[in-house]
């Protein structure tokens, strides 16, 4: 049967993604951005998933205001990444795992979780740089099979943290009744606090960052209870996005160990955050 | 259930909410077409023209002659798709950032660099009435 050892919790900031690709990462503004994720990469070498069950916002590039699906799963063979305006990202095609997709959708819905399913669909810097920051430069292809689940977070509201918890629990369940000995490793993206817009932005708050760190690894229940207002308030408008890392950490144990944590500032607007937990 | 637009207390915000995203709808439309290149050029060779096949209103048409980029965002503009008009001026995010906030793109990275904006001060619009 599938099995769910582990879940990763990482910004999707789309600058880091231009350092990688424009191989700037050597330089002193970047340097302790990525020195927090050469441990990761090591670890992500020792516990290769098979498939990475990757949950990450699309920033109006798959879906423009014309539909806003709240949970779209990507149940497509592949994932072309999208040109958002200057170009596709020179990063590989994404393969999907369209069996254990397929899988997924049939059992969440029956679950009562109301999926959208694409079968069709490119991805951004959302998805990309996580892939990026977690497995360095790659060649011809990623290392493994990836779903996407795009979350709407861009018009208010998101589901609730609440929802994204729920959810992630449905999600193992589905993972955990598909009959192939597979490693399915989840990722939750997005993060950590930043505000993009109007007089407010460039909004830090280093204090809410750790809290939420905290939560996630120990007592995710009371986590799952951030109130939007709370995130918008505390952790900038755009850093409502952390909802997001709830459905990796409901996929999860309740008990998890958590083996590695980075935090940094800042990468252009925003707060860089990243954590690994195993389930215990 | 609360007040449903508590978050319009937060200062020098403004929440992408269904009746924002009901008014911007043309205008983001028109942001987020020029993703693609055929439509930068488009705009480019006749901005008029151009803004003229999108129906939003006079207000909204002004604010994007204006680059009144706060403007956009209150007349129903979302951040992601004004980056987009942004980004075709060759206005990269932080730089965008930085004319948001009135600050000038050297101090704005500076603010950055040191940690960002605090919290401190900025939680609620009362915070802000003497600025």
């Amino acid at each position: 049967m599938a099995k769910v050892h582990a879940g990763v919790g990482c910004s999707h900031v789309p600058a880091i993604g231009v350092a990688m690709d424009s191989g700037i990462t050597g330089q002193d503004y970047w340097k302790p951005v990525f020195a927090g994720f050469e441990k990761s990469r090591e670890w992500m070498k020792e516990n290769k998933p098979d498939v990475i069950f990757l949950v990450y916002n699309d920033h109006c590039t798959a879906f423009s205001a014309e539909v806003i699906p709240t949970f779209a799963l990507g149940c497509a063979a592949e994932f072309q990444p999208a040109d958002e305006g200057w170009g596709p990202r020179p990063v590989p095609v994404v393969k999907g795992h369209p069996r254990l997709a397929s899988h997924i959708a049939q059992s969440v819905i029956l679950d009562e979780f109301d999926l959208t399913i694409m079968n069709k669909m490119e991805v951004d810097h959302g998805l990309t740089v996580p892939l990026s920051v977690m497995f360095g430069e790659v060649e011809d292809e990623w290392p493994c099979q990836v779903i996407p689940l795009a979350v709407n977070v861009v018009q208010y509201p998101p589901p609730t943290g609440n929802r994204c918890y729920n959810l992630g629990k449905a999600v193992r369940r589905a993972i955990d009744s598909y009959d192939e000995d597979i490693n399915v490793m989840i990722f939750g993206t997005g993060g950590m606090s930043h505000q993009l817009q109007a007089e407010r932005a460039g909004l830090i708050n280093p204090e809410f960052d750790k809290r939420f760190l905290d939560l996630l690894t120990e007592d995710p229940v009371a986590g799952s209870q951030i109130t939007h207002l709370e995130y918008m308030r505390e952790a900038g408008s755009e850093g409502i996005e952390m909802v997001m890392w709830y459905v990796m950490r409901g996929a999860l144990n309740d008990d998890v160990e958590e083996i590695h944590r980075h935090y940094h500032v800042p990468a252009s607007n925003t707060a860089v955050g990243h954590i690994i937990l195993e389930n215990r | 259930m609360s007040d449903p637009k508590e978050y319009e207390d937060i200062p020098g915000t403004f929440v992408f909410d269904a009746d924002r995203s009901r008014q911007g709808y043309h205008l983001n439309m028109f942001c987020i077409s020029l993703r693609l290149q055929e439509s930068r050029d488009a705009f480019k060779a006749d901005p008029e023209a151009y803004l003229a096949t999108y129906p939003m209103s006079e207000e909204q048409a002004q604010a994007v002659r204006d680059r009144a980029w706060n403007r956009m965002l209150e007349l129903g503009g979302n951040i992601y798709y004004t980056a987009k008009l942004a980004a075709n001026d060759g206005i990269t995010f932080q730089e965008l950032a930085a004319l948001m906030t009135h600050m000038g793109s050297e101090d704005y990275r500076k603010m950055m660099f040191e940690g960002g904006r605090s919290i401190e001060g900025n939680r609620s619009k009362s915070e802000w009435e003497d600025k």
